[in-house]
C-alpha cells in the first residue's frame, strides 16, 4: 500500500580528514560497521569529504538515485554542515535530509591514543545520526528582509574605520560610550614601525567619520537593550545627558575656562588635569563639551559665562531606538592593571610607570608636551628600563596566558623615541622574547639595538627596590649569560598586557556573543570566519576578539565591513527553519508555553482554544516543546521522536555483557 | 559487578549547541585527552531537553547522563537554561523513585570557551562513576531491546 511510509535510503560517507581520524579510526572497520546499521545502503570512506572531489561522491550517488538521506561522519557540524547541506541543495534534495556525525572533535581528537575507545564513540555518533537522519522531515528556510542599515559598537580606530567603509552604502550608526571618538588610537603619541605620528593619521579619520552624511555618531551613549532579530535587530541606545546642547555649542571652551573644578584627566591616564566641563583632548570629535556631573557641583558658573546659552542642567538621558540590518562589535580593550604584581612595585614606587603613562609623557600633546620627567622629582631620567611581559605570557592567579602581540614593539619603539630625545641616556629592555612579527618590525628592532645602542637583556626582572632618591634598584638573571644582574635605573616602564574589557560580559549578553578561553569574543571559526560571531549578522572585529596592532586592527575593521555588507547586500537572510509548531488537535489550550516563550511568539487563538506560533519571531529554542504537556508541539529538526531515537540508537549495555 | 574494575561507563550528555558542543569542540581542537566514555547529543538549547530522553537514556543502561548548558545569564535563548535549571532540579527526586542513584544524573554549565573544564568533569565523573558502578539496568535493557523504531514525525 502507499500509506506505507518509503524507508528511508541513508548513504554514509566517512571522512579521513588526511590523518586527523584515520590515524585513531579505521577506516575499514567502521565503514563495515556503517553498512549494517539500519536504513542504510551504502557506506564509502574517503580522504577529504570536504573537497570538490568528496563533495563530488555525494552528489554522484544522489543522482543515481539509490540513496535520499546523507550521513558525513566527520569533523563538528559547526565548521561543514553548510558544505554538505549545499551538496544536497544543488542537486535537488531538500538540504534538510543530512546529518552529520561528529567523530574528529568528539572521538579521535580527545581520544588519541585510546583507539578502541574512540572507535566505540565514532560508532555511536554515525548510528545516532544514522537515527536521526531517517526522521528527518524536509524543511524549507525562511526568507526575511534585511534592514539596510548597520550599528558598530565601539568608535576607536577598528570602528571608525569599519563605519567609513560601510557609509558608502548605507546608513551607519556609530556608538561611542567616551565623549569622543578615536579610542586608545588617539592617545598614542607615534606609531611603529614608521614613527609616524598616531594624531596625524587618527585625527583626519576622526574629522571624517564626524563629517559623513551617512554616518550617525552616538557619542558618550551606551547600548541600552538589544532584541535580537537575524536581520532587523531592535536596538535601544542611551544618549547620556551632556548637560550640554549639542546642536548650539560652539566648542569655544568658555566653559571649561570658568569651571572651577579639576579631575585627572582619563584621556592622559590620570597624569594631566581638567575641569568638570570638558573635552577630552583638543582634536576630539565631536568637537563640543561635556558636562561631567559626577564631579559637577552644579556651580553653574558655566552657564552664565556661555555666550550661546548652551548649557541645560534640565537635559535628560535620551533613548534611541535604532533598528539595523548588522552589527559590527568593536569594544576594543582595557589595559592591564600591574598594581597586583607586588614585585614590580607600580604604585608603591613612585618611578615604575604603565607604558600608556609613557606614552602620554612622550606625546607632544600630553601633559608635559613631550618632555620626559620622574614622577618623584620631576626631572628627566638618564637611564631607563622597560620590563616586557607585564601580565601577559604569565601562569600567576590574575595575569594571562596568551601573548598580547604589541608590548615588544611599544617597548622599542618608545625606547627609540627617549632615545632621540636624550641620547645621552641608556636604554635597557628587559624581555622573555623578543616577539617582531610583523612588516618591517624586524627591522626596526634591528635598529634599536645596532644604531640606537638600547641594551637588550634577556630575562625577567625578579625584585625591585627604591633608593632614598627615588631610583630603583633592579635584579634579575640573565638567561643568556646565565648570570644574575643588578642594575640602577631611574625609571621603570611596565609592558602591560592588553586584557579584554571588564565589562564584555555584558556586552556579551547583549548581542549573544560567545567567550574565548581568554576572556575575548570568539569568533566563529579562527582561520576561516574570523569576524563572525555565532550570532548570524553580527560581527566582531579589532581588539575586542584578541590581542592585535593597528594595522591588523583596521584589516580586521574592512574585513567585518564587508562582511557585513555581503550580509546586507542580498536584501534578504534565511534562517534556520528550526522553528516549532504547535498541533492544533493535540494543543489542550493550557497556554503554559505562552509564558514560558522569551520572544513572545507565541499567541492564544481564543475562538479555538489552542496556542499558536509564529514561525518568524520563534527562534527556535524548543522550551516550549520540553514545558508542553500535551506533547503538542514540534520543534523542526529537532523532534521528540528524533532525540528519543537517537537516545534508543545507543545500546549502553553491549560492551558490558560482552565483558561479562 | 560493582567491584568490576574494566568497567568503563557508558555517558550520554546532551549538550547545547551554543555553548557545551562548542566547548566540546573545542576540547578537541586542543586536543584535550579524555575518557572514550562520552556520546553527546547536539540540542538547540538545554531548554530543549525533556526529562524523558534522559530517563530513556538511564533506562537502556546509560551509567550516566549529563546535560549541559550555559553559565546562568549566558543563554543564547535569553533564558531558556534557566529553565532547564528549573524543570532538572527536580528530576533527583524522581531519580531515587526510579531507583537510580542520583548521581547518574547531571546539569552542568560549560560555556563555549571552557573545553579545558569540560574535560576535567568528565574526567572526574568517570572517576566517580566507577565507584558507583555500572547501571543495574543493563541487562534488562539487554533484554529488552528493541528494534530501532521508525515513527512519523
Amino acid at each position: 500500500m502507499s500509506l506505507e511510509k518509503p524507508k528511508p535510503r541513508v548513504a554514509v560517507y566517512i571522512c579521513h580528514c588526511g590523518k586527523n581520524i584515520a590515524d585513531v579510526i579505521d577506516m575499514d572497520e567502521i565503514t563495515e560497521y556503517a553498512k549494517h546499521i539500519p536504513n542504510v545502503v551504502s557506506a564509502k570512506n574517503y580522504k577529504f569529504m570536504c573537497s570538490n572531489a568528496g563533495q563530488d561522491l555525494i552528489a554522484e550517488d544522489l543522482k543515481s538515485g539509490k540513496i535520499d538521506r546523507v550521513v558525513v561522519a566527520a569533523c563538528s557540524p559547526l565548521m561543514h554542515e553548510e558544505t554538505y547541506r549545499r551538496v544536497l541543495r544543488e542537486n535537488n534534495f531538500n538540504e534538510f535530509f543530512f546529518e552529520q556525525a561528529n567523530i574528529r572533535e568528539h572521538a579521535s581528537w580527545v581520544n588519541l591514543r585510546d583507539h578502541k575507545g574512540a572507535m566505540d564513540i565514532a560508532k555511536d555518533h554515525v548510528k545516532m545520526a544514522v537515527a536521526k537522519v531517517s526522521n528527518d522531515r524536509p524543511l524549507i528556510r525562511q526568507k526575511v528582509k534585511v534592514t539596510q542599515e548597520a550599528l558598530i559598537v565601539g568608535a576607536g580606530i577598528t570602528g571608525m574605520f569599519a563605519a567609513l567603509d560601510l557609509a558608502n552604502k548605507y546608513k551607519v550608526h556609530l556608538v561611542e560610550r567616551t565623549p569622543t571618538i578615536g579610542g586608545h588610537m588617539a592617545q598614542l603619541d607615534k606609531t611603529f614601525p614608521t614613527m609616524d605620528c598616531s594624531a596625524c593619521i587618527t585625527t583626519p579619520k576622526m574629522v571624517e567619520v564626524g563629517r559623513h552624511p551617512n554616518i550617525n555618531l552616538l557619542t558618550y551613549s551606551e547600548i541600552e537593550n538589544v532584541d535580537l532579530n537575524v536581520g532587523n535587530f531592535e536596538v535601544q541606545v542611551r544618549k547620556k545627558s551632556r548637560r550640554i546642547n549639542h546642536l548650539i555649542c560652539t566648542g569655544c571652551g568658555t566653559c571649561g575656562e570658568v569651571c572651577p573644578i579639576t579631575v585627572p584627566n582619563e584621556f592622559d591616564y590620570n597624569m594631566g588635569y581638567r575641569r568638570a566641563a570638558y573635552v577630552p583632548f583638543p582634536q576630539a570629535i565631536p568637537a563640543q563639551y561635556t558636562i561631567d556631573i559626577k564631579n559637577c557641583i552644579e556651580c553653574k558658573l558655566c552657564v552664565d559665562a556661555c555666550e550661546v546659552n548652551a548649557i541645560d542642567f534640565n537635559q535628560e538621558d535620551e533613548i534611541i531606538d535604532l533598528k539595523v540590518g548588522s552589527i559590527i562589535i568593536a569594544t576594543g580593550n582595557d589595559i592591564f592593571d600591574p598594581s597586583t604584581l607586588y614585585c614590580y612595585g607600580y604604585q608603591k614606587y613612585k618611578n615604575v610607570l604603565i607604558a600608556i603613562e609613557m606614552e602620554r609623557l612622550l606625546s607632544s600633546t600630553g601633559p608635559t608636551l613631550g618632555k620626559v620627567i620622574k614622577p618623584s622629582d620631576h626631572k628627566t631620567p638618564k637611564r631607563i628600563g622597560f620590563l616586557q611581559c607585564v601580565g601577559s605570557r604569565d601562569f600567576h592567579e590574575g595575569t594571562h596566558k596568551y601573548c598580547s602581540r604589541v608590548c615588544c614593539m611599544y617597548a622599542i619603539k618608545q625606547a627609540r623615541q627617549f632615545k632621540e630625545k636624550y641620547p645621552d641616556s641608556e636604554v635597557f629592555i628587559f624581555y622573555i622574547d623578543m616577539r617582531t612579527f610583523g612588516k618591517g618590525y624586524e627591522e626596526f628592532y634591528e635598529i634599536a639595538a645596532r644604531e640606537y645602542g638600547i641594551n637588550f637583556i634577556r630575562g625577567r626582572i625578579g625584585d625591585v627596590f627604591e633608593n632614598n632618591d627615588g631610583s630603583l634598584i633592579i635584579r634579575g638573571s640573565d638567561t643568556l649569560l646565565a648570570e644574575k644582574y643588578e642594575i640602577e635605573v631611574d625609571m621603570l616602564i611596565l609592558s602591560t598586557a592588553i586584557e579584554a574589557r571588564k565589562d564584555a560580559d555584558e556586552v556579551s549578553r547583549f548581542f549573544g556573543v560567545q567567550f574565548s578561553e581568554d576572556g575575548f569574543f570568539m569568533e566563529a571559526h579562527p582561520k576561516l570566519k574570523p569576524v563572525d560571531s555565532l550570532s548570524t549578522g553580527i560581527f566582531i572585529a579589532g581588539t575586542c576578539q584578541a590581542p592585535r596592532d593597528i594595522p591588523d586592527a583596521v584589516a580586521q575593521a574592512k574585513a567585518a565591513a564587508s562582511s557585513a555588507d555581503n550580509f546586507m547586500f542580498s536584501g534578504e537572510v534565511e534562517i534556520e527553519p528550526y522553528y516549532s509548531m504547535v498541533q492544533p488537535e493535540i494543543c489542550s489550550g493550557c497556554r503554559s508555553c505562552v509564558q514560558l516563550c522569551p520572544y513572545d511568539a507565541i499567541s492564544f487563538d481564543e475562538t479555538t482554544n489552542t496556542a499558536d506560533i509564529n514561525a518568524i519571531k520563534c527562534k527556535g529554542c524548543g522550551v516550549c516543546v520540553a514545558s508542553c504537556p500535551s506533547n503538542a508541539i514540534i520543534q523542526n529538526h529537532f523532534t521528540r521522536n528524533q532525540i528519543l531515537s537517537e537516545v534508543r540508537a545507543l545500546k549502553p549495555w553491549e560492551n558490558y555483557i560482552k565483558e561479562n | 559487578m560493582v567491584e568490576d574494575s574494566d568497567f568503563e561507563p557508558y555517558i550520554v550528555c546532551f549538550a547545547c549547541n551554543w555553548c557545551t558542543y562548542t566547548g566540546s569542540d573545542q576540547a578537541g581542537v586542543s586536543r584535550m585527552q579524555r575518557p572514550a566514555d562520552v556520546r553527546i547529543i547536539r540540542l538547540m538549547c538545554s531548554g530543549r531537553m525533556e526529562p524523558r530522553y534522559a530517563i530513556e537514556a538511564l533506562k537502556n543502561g546509560a551509567d550516566g547522563v549529563i546535560i549541559g548548558a550555559c553559565h546562568l545569564g549566558d543563554c543564547h535563548y535569553l533564558e531558556g537554561n534557566e529553565k532547564a535549571v528549573r524543570r532538572f532540579s527536580v528530576i533527583n527526586s524522581f531519580m531515587e523513585q526510579y531507583g537510580m542513584n542520583p548521581k547518574r544524573f547531571q546539569f552542568w554549565h560549560i560555556s563555549a570557551s571552557e573545553g579545558a573544564e569540560f574535560t576535567e568533569h568528565i574526567k572526574e565523573y568517570v572517576a566517580e562513576l566507577k565507584k558507583i558502578g555500572p547501571n543495574p539496568r543493563k541487562h534488562i535493557a539487554a533484554k529488552e531491546f528493541k528494534k530501532l523504531e521508525e515513527v512519523v514525525i
